[in-house]
């Protein structure tokens, strides 16, 4: 039973979902609609587990001061005080005690972490007791404090001022850093790749450098033959090797597919 | 004789200023049958073909000034409403020497635009000069109501396609079944994924498998879920250490069990644990980076990349190049198969990330299916060839025949 309830669950799924794509009427778009809802319902119960594991594997670095073990403590940091920061916001314009209640929070979180993963009882006992009397401070203040509040249900914490300099001037230029290093691997990558190491990556290096070449506007009229050749490479060649790539890739996601649907394939059930 | 020249005068006014108005009307309207258009005629109005109802095609014949006679037309506009009489409510305007318009209403009940369904509709078209005031009523249609089909007609050519191919792969199935050998072209992506496995056991080191940023619902991710059960087994089997981390947690969550199930068949599960498959974080880059740093710090003695991967894909291959590990990739996302195939030693293109899976289990029923893509790839291929030589003689009713209509 374990094993051909899913299987039915996904021949069933599977079929509708077939079926779906050859019916516009709106009952079938408002069971597929239905249907996609799941999907980020099951992504949000997922996320928590997700939550879960970085937390789970974090903590275990930490614990078992595996080699690198402090980058475990960053990642936790980031994560905790980016959920701190997301459900809280000013009630105006003065901060009042909102950093001390983020320390105490913090390092109260931290007290009872250490307090947990250590093997020594009095040291246990001076984490927990730390933890707890930092947290006190932290639900004092956050309940006396009107300067600022919780937010759980509305969104103004995401709006709020330390939530968006966090994202805003920390995450998004570090993630514009990760994407512009692609620059520089597309370099380091076409050096290894354009060597005319035999006829083929002689052509290919030939190739590489005619496309290249088609935007130099400092070749003259010679320039207008090599955009020519660039065209023709891209739009005769290139595009006959891409669809019949596509058309490979097309047949297989239906014969997988299929094998998923009729049960043939179980590989993401564990069973291979 | 003065009252007789007053009673004149008067008695002239009487008829006058009527005769003089009656003039004045007249040229007004003289004038303005000169400034109006011609109107749209012919105006249709039907139910949208193969749609989910909420929505009726409007067409009609361009007015006489249109881009001819006077040319004074500059747009239609389309009025709809629930009674042939009126009141029409104004539905769309399309510029001049257009002649259809489908009026899409929301579904939904709550939406001011809500367009009921079986609810029947009168329709006219206004044409309309550069002042707005300049319009020519076309005559009223109706009634018509729009409402959903339940099959789409314009998908046809897509259902006979994948009717054949199912029977095709049943029929291929069912005969591998029956124990006939097929024969399947050696992959050598796949051929290295052993002799990964083993370079990884002898040097001590883990193999990388990276899921990519698909989702559990994306073909290319099921097939690499297929692909890690089989890594996954083997590495158990040869006491190496996996290292999975997760871009997506539905796929971390299917790839705990998959690892989990893998360790439990080679009769390894003590050796299992949670921290072999985790989750990192579902920011594109910070992934990446978060992988690179497993890379550097773990030294890999392989890396295997299978699912669907974008942007990302020759930043982990290039960092993994540096690190020295073995690199096996596969993905079916065209613009990244380039960086793949220059920073990877090996790399399954396309319908090889799918045929992996089958080719690595050698099981019958699995060999089965690749047949039947490869006999449909002949079918593909001598349509292809037929459909060029039917197009340079004009004979447009075969590609016609492959035409699919949304």
């Amino acid at each position: 039973m374990r094993r051909q309830l899913p299987l039915a669950l996904v021949f069933i799924f599977g079929v509708f979902m077939i079926v779906q794509y050859f019916v516009p009427h709106e009952y079938s778009e408002w069971v597929y609609e239905f249907l996609l809802d799941w999907i980020t319902i099951i992504g949000i119960f997922a996320l928590a587990l997700g939550i879960y594991s970085l937390t789970h594997v974090s903590m275990g670095k930490i614990r078992n001061r595996t080699p690198n073990w402090q980058y475990a403590i960053v990642t936790m940091l980031g994560l905790f005080v980016m959920i701190y920061f997301g459900f809280t916001a000013r009630t105006g314009d003065s901060w009042g005690l909102y950093f001390v209640a983020l320390v105490a929070l913090t390092l109260g979180i931290s007290s009872l972490t250490w307090g947990a993963v250590e093997t020594q009882a009095s040291r246990r006992k001076i984490g927990f007791a730390a933890g707890l009397g930092l947290l006190a401070v932290f639900v004092l203040v956050a309940v006396f404090d009107p300067s600022w509040k919780f937010y759980f249900y509305t969104s103004e914490g995401l709006q709020s001022a330390m939530f968006r300099n966090f994202f805003d001037y920390i995450m998004i230029p570090i993630q514009s850093t990760m994407f512009s290093l692609l620059a520089f691997f597309i370099a380091s990558a076409a050096y290894r790749a354009f060597r005319a190491r035999n006829i083929l990556a002689t052509l290919l290096l030939a190739s590489a450098l005619i496309v290249m070449l088609r935007f130099n506007p400092f070749l003259g009229p010679v320039g207008e033959y090599i955009a020519q050749t660039a065209n023709w490479l891209l739009n005769v060649p290139n595009l006959a090797a891409k669809r019949a790539i596509v058309i490979g890739i097309g047949l297989g996601i239906v014969a997988t597919a299929l094998k998923v649907i009729l049960g043939i394939e179980r590989g993401y059930m564990g069973r291979g | 004789m003065k009252y007789k020249l007053v009673v004149s005068f008067l008695l002239a006014l009487l008829v006058a200023v009527p005769v003089v108005a009656q003039q004045d009307t007249t040229l007004a309207d003289t004038s303005a049958a000169a400034m109006l258009p011609a109107p749209a005629t012919m105006v249709q109005a039907k139910d949208a073909d193969n749609d989910h109802g909420h929505a009726i095609d409007v067409t009609w014949e361009l007015s006489a000034d249109d881009g001819q006679g006077a040319g004074t037309v500059l747009s239609y506009e389309i009025y709809r409403s629930e009674s042939p009489d009126g009141p029409f409510e104004q539905r769309g305007l399309v510029p001049s020497q257009k002649n259809s318009y489908t009026d899409i209403g929301s579904r939904d009940r709550e939406s001011p635009d809500y367009f009921p369904d079986y609810i029947d509709f009168y329709y006219r078209v206004d044409a309309v000069a550069a002042d707005s005031a300049d319009r020519a009523l076309s005559e009223v249609f109706g009634p018509v109501h729009s409402y959903g089909q339940w099959f789409n007609t314009g998908r046809i050519p897509v259902m006979v396609g994948v009717l054949i191919f199912a029977i095709l792969t049943i029929l291929f199935v069912t005969i591998a079944k029956k124990g006939r050998e097929l024969y399947v072209r050696p992959l050598a992506g796949i051929d290295a994924v052993d002799d990964a496995i083993g370079r990884a056991t002898e040097m001590g080191k883990p193999i990388l498998y990276v899921l990519g940023l698909g989702t559990a619902d994306q073909i290319a991710t099921i097939a690499s879920f297929t692909i890690l059960g089989r890594v996954a087994k083997r590495v158990a089997e040869y006491h190496t250490k996996v290292i999975v981390p997760c871009y997506d947690p539905i796929v971390m969550t299917v790839a705990q069990e998959i690892v989990k199930s893998a360790y439990l068949d080679a009769g390894r599960p003590d050796e299992y644990s949670d921290d072999i498959v985790y989750f990192v974080t579902q920011s594109q880059f910070a992934y990446v980076a978060a992988v690179n740093g497993t890379m550097l710090r773990e030294l890999p003695a392989t890396n295997i990349y299978m699912g669907k991967f974008y942007a990302e894909s020759l930043i982990l291959a290039e960092t993994g190049a540096v690190a020295g590990s073995i690199q096996i990739s596969g993905t079916d996302e065209i613009a990244q198969i380039p960086f793949f195939i220059v920073a990877c030693d090996y790399t399954l293109i396309g319908e090889e990330l799918y045929a992996a899976s089958a080719y690595l289990g050698r099981e019958p029923v699995l060999l089965g299916s690749l047949k039947a893509q490869d006999y449909a790839k002949a079918a593909i291929i001598v349509l292809a060839i037929v459909g060029i030589v039917a197009a340079n003689f004009g004979w447009t009713y075969f590609t016609e025949l492959f035409q699919v209509v949304d």
